[in-house]
């Protein structure tokens, strides 16, 4: 007895497909991603290099300068300061410089492609209904999965941690940018395109004003899930406070793991606390 | 010759408007063409003139097109059929054909509004807010900053100048937004509902200050109001609407003592006589009045009194008798002060005199007051039975108005 008809049984070579159509670009293009990939990663050593060259005690008492100035809260910024000088007594300082480089660049990329394409979403509804399935796909599917054709394309190392990262972390942006543009009140832009606005001025002067907050507030959701990519990345080679729960997961080693994992919580407190807005900032609702 | 003129403006929103601008020609009403094409007709057929320094004011329920007809002017609502001129430097403007840079300049120079829910940008601080207009067309920063001054302190906001919109009350807030609106320089001011979302007694000191700058200022103003009371008190003109339609066009005191239809009736009927009319309104015509027999040119004004009035050649007030005495006249003043007036005084009142005034004047001295114009000629008369006829409702419909 057999009730799927013959042309249900036969599989769709849909695996076959993506390694297609991989292998062709790595076999085409094999020149040109080494390229790419090896002067990203001179870049992003280049970094990790010249903050490891700046002595730990000067980056902390600097980034407690930056905590105070975007906060004034005393509370915090001591608290910042014995959190970092926790991550060096622990010995863990030059992964968490390599772990924040690779945040860094991560975000950067996420909210330089995010936003925009956030706000030409919020244009276009068209587009909105083209890119909404693809941020799905990319926050749904197992980061594993993408894993290895990054590792085919990139080689070893922080590149394809850093892709990884970013087709994690950009549909934060994305959404958020799209959700601030798309919740302007429609008065507010009646009133811009009233005092005669072009759509350039509104959008700098109306739209972009009234995201800000939501924009923000992407900015650091991309960066707490570029975080948290830390472990995966180091899978793919990328160096940071990955590779020691990498090994120490590997070699069964308790001491480790915490330790390098408290030095990973301790960064993602430190910079929520820093990048969170000031209360009495936001001006919605006024 | 109008500021801004409409001519039979079509104002329809949805997937196919052409098809409904047909259907409305084949005279379909417009329930039955948005069950049929979705498309609906918002106004239909709106021709109004607007002259310089005039206020004009589109009336009507919600849903009856007022606001979508004055967002037409600027160019905020696309109009479907039918023109929109503007003069603009002894050109036409029709807002219906024109392109982006000329409505752009429009925007910028010409025309300016004033919105219902204030829409004040709630990251700028008032200065910033009242400037918004003059940055969007590049008026570098020292100017802009000596024009904000300027509008804060018409408003009288000055003090608010470094706060932000929700530090404000409503009322507060909506100055900034008239004071936005005038930085400008524009002459053409659209309010669309500007007090409807504000309390009873804030609404009624705004529309006075509204008066009051109107007088120096004599822009030209469209305003949207669903209110017959702010439209008689402000307006020079006044168009009710109805279903998209302007079912009646006219002055305050046309719109008061002939309405068209039970619609119009009935905002006229729940009106509160005492805050919007006036004298001329209000009073008994001249020629209406009884002469006195015994004498050429004189007018019984109280007949059971036997209160006189004699006029000269010319028609003008010469002196009013009471029973035979001569008493004493005097002209109404805003600053006259009511406890100190004697029984038995005639006041004479002219045709602005609000109605509240010549009630309190009338149960004060006990008799009827003169309406007079600017060179002192009798136009009429205001005594018990004409304020309690306009109380009750009951005005001479067919009365002729001056």
């Amino acid at each position: 007895m057999n009730w799927t008809p013959d042309f249900l049984l036969e599989k769709i070579p849909f695996g076959k497909w993506v390694k297609f159509f991989v292998d062709g670009l790595t076999d085409n293009f094999h020149q040109e991603f080494r390229i790419f990939s090896d002067s990203l990663e001179w870049v992003i050593q280049g970094t990790i290099m010249s903050m490891a060259k700046v002595p730990p005690l000067i980056l902390i008492v600097l980034l407690c300068i930056l905590a105070y100035w975007l906060h004034r809260k005393w509370v915090l910024t001591i608290g910042v300061a014995g959190a970092m000088l926790l991550i060096l007594n622990l010995g863990y300082w030059e992964q968490t410089l390599q772990t924040v480089a690779l945040v860094i660049y991560a975000t950067l990329v996420s909210v330089l492609f995010g936003i925009p394409l956030g706000i030409a979403a919020a244009h276009r509804k068209w587009l909105f209904t083209a890119i909404r399935p693809v941020l799905d796909l990319m926050q749904t599917i197992p980061t594993f999965v993408y894993l290895i054709p990054t590792l085919m394309l990139f080689g070893l190392g922080m590149v394809p941690g850093l892709i990884s990262t970013v087709i994690f972390a950009i549909p934060a942006p994305i959404r958020l940018t799209y959700l601030g543009v798309t919740s302007v009140p429609e008065s507010l832009i009646d009133a811009g395109k009233a005092f005669g606005a072009s759509k350039r001025q509104l959008l700098w002067k109306v739209e972009l004003p009234h995201a800000m907050p939501t924009i923000m507030a992407g900015l650091t959701q991309c960066i707490m899930l570029s975080l948290s990519m830390v472990v995966i990345a180091a899978l793919v080679g990328a160096d940071g406070l990955g590779k020691p729960v990498v090994r120490a997961l590997n070699s069964v080693n308790i001491a480790m793991g915490f330790e390098a994992g408290l030095a990973i919580v301790i960064v993602a407190i430190v910079l929520d606390r820093i990048l969170k807005q000031p209360e009495g900032k936001e001006y919605i609702g006024g | 010759m109008p500021v801004v003129s409409f001519e039979h403006v079509d104002v329809i929103f949805g997937p196919n408007p052409t098809v409904a601008v047909d259907m409305l020609d084949q005279g379909k009403n417009r329930d039955d063409i948005f069950a049929k094409t979705e498309n609906l007709v918002a106004v239909h057929d709106a021709t109004i003139d607007v002259q310089e320094g005039e206020i004009c004011v589109l009336m009507g329920l919600s849903g009856s097109g007022k606001s979508s007809l004055i967002r037409c002017v600027n160019g905020l609502n696309k109009i479907t059929r039918g023109h929109l001129n503007i003069r603009h430097k002894d050109t036409l403007i029709d807002l219906a054909t024109c392109d982006w840079s000329t409505l752009h300049n429009l925007r910028t120079e010409r025309i300016s509004m004033v919105f219902q829910q204030f829409a004040l940008m709630p990251w700028r601080t008032v200065r910033d807010n009242v400037a918004l207009g003059l940055e969007l067309s590049g008026v570098p920063k020292n100017k802009r900053h000596q024009i904000v001054e300027e509008k804060l302190a018409l408003v009288r906001l000055d003090n608010w100048a470094d706060k932000f919109p929700r530090e404000l009350s409503g009322g507060m807030q909506q100055r900034v937004g008239l004071a936005r609106a005038l930085a400008t320089d524009a002459d053409i001011l659209l309010m669309d509902e500007p007090f409807s979302a504000l309390d009873p007694l804030i609404r009624e000191h705004l529309q006075d200050e509204l008066i009051q700058l109107q007088k120096d200022l004599k822009k030209t103003i469209i305003f949207v109001s669903h209110d017959l009371d702010e439209a008689l008190k402000l307006g020079n003109l006044i168009a009710i609407m109805e279903g998209g339609k302007i079912v009646q066009i006219g002055s305050p005191e046309d719109i008061v003592s002939n309405p068209v239809n039970e619609y119009v009736a009935q905002f006229v009927a729940s009106m509160n006589p005492l805050k919007v009319l006036s004298c001329a309104s209000l009073m008994r015509p001249v020629e209406t009045l009884e002469n006195d027999d015994r004498k050429t040119n004189s007018k019984i004004i109280d007949p059971k009194n036997q209160t006189i009035c004699t006029l000269d050649d010319q028609g003008r007030l010469q002196k009013v008798t009471h029973s035979g005495n001569d008493i004493s006249m005097i002209s109404f003043k805003e600053d006259l002060d009511l406890k100190t007036l004697p029984k038995g005084t005639i006041v004479t009142a002219d045709a602005d005199t609000p109605m509240r005034a010549a009630v309190e004047i009338n149960f004060v001295v006990g008799l009827p007051l003169p309406v007079i114009d600017r060179i002192g000629k009798l136009i009429g008369v205001v005594g018990n039975k004409e304020i309690f006829s306009t109380i009750l409702g009951k005005t001479n419909k067919k009365k002729s108005m001056v």
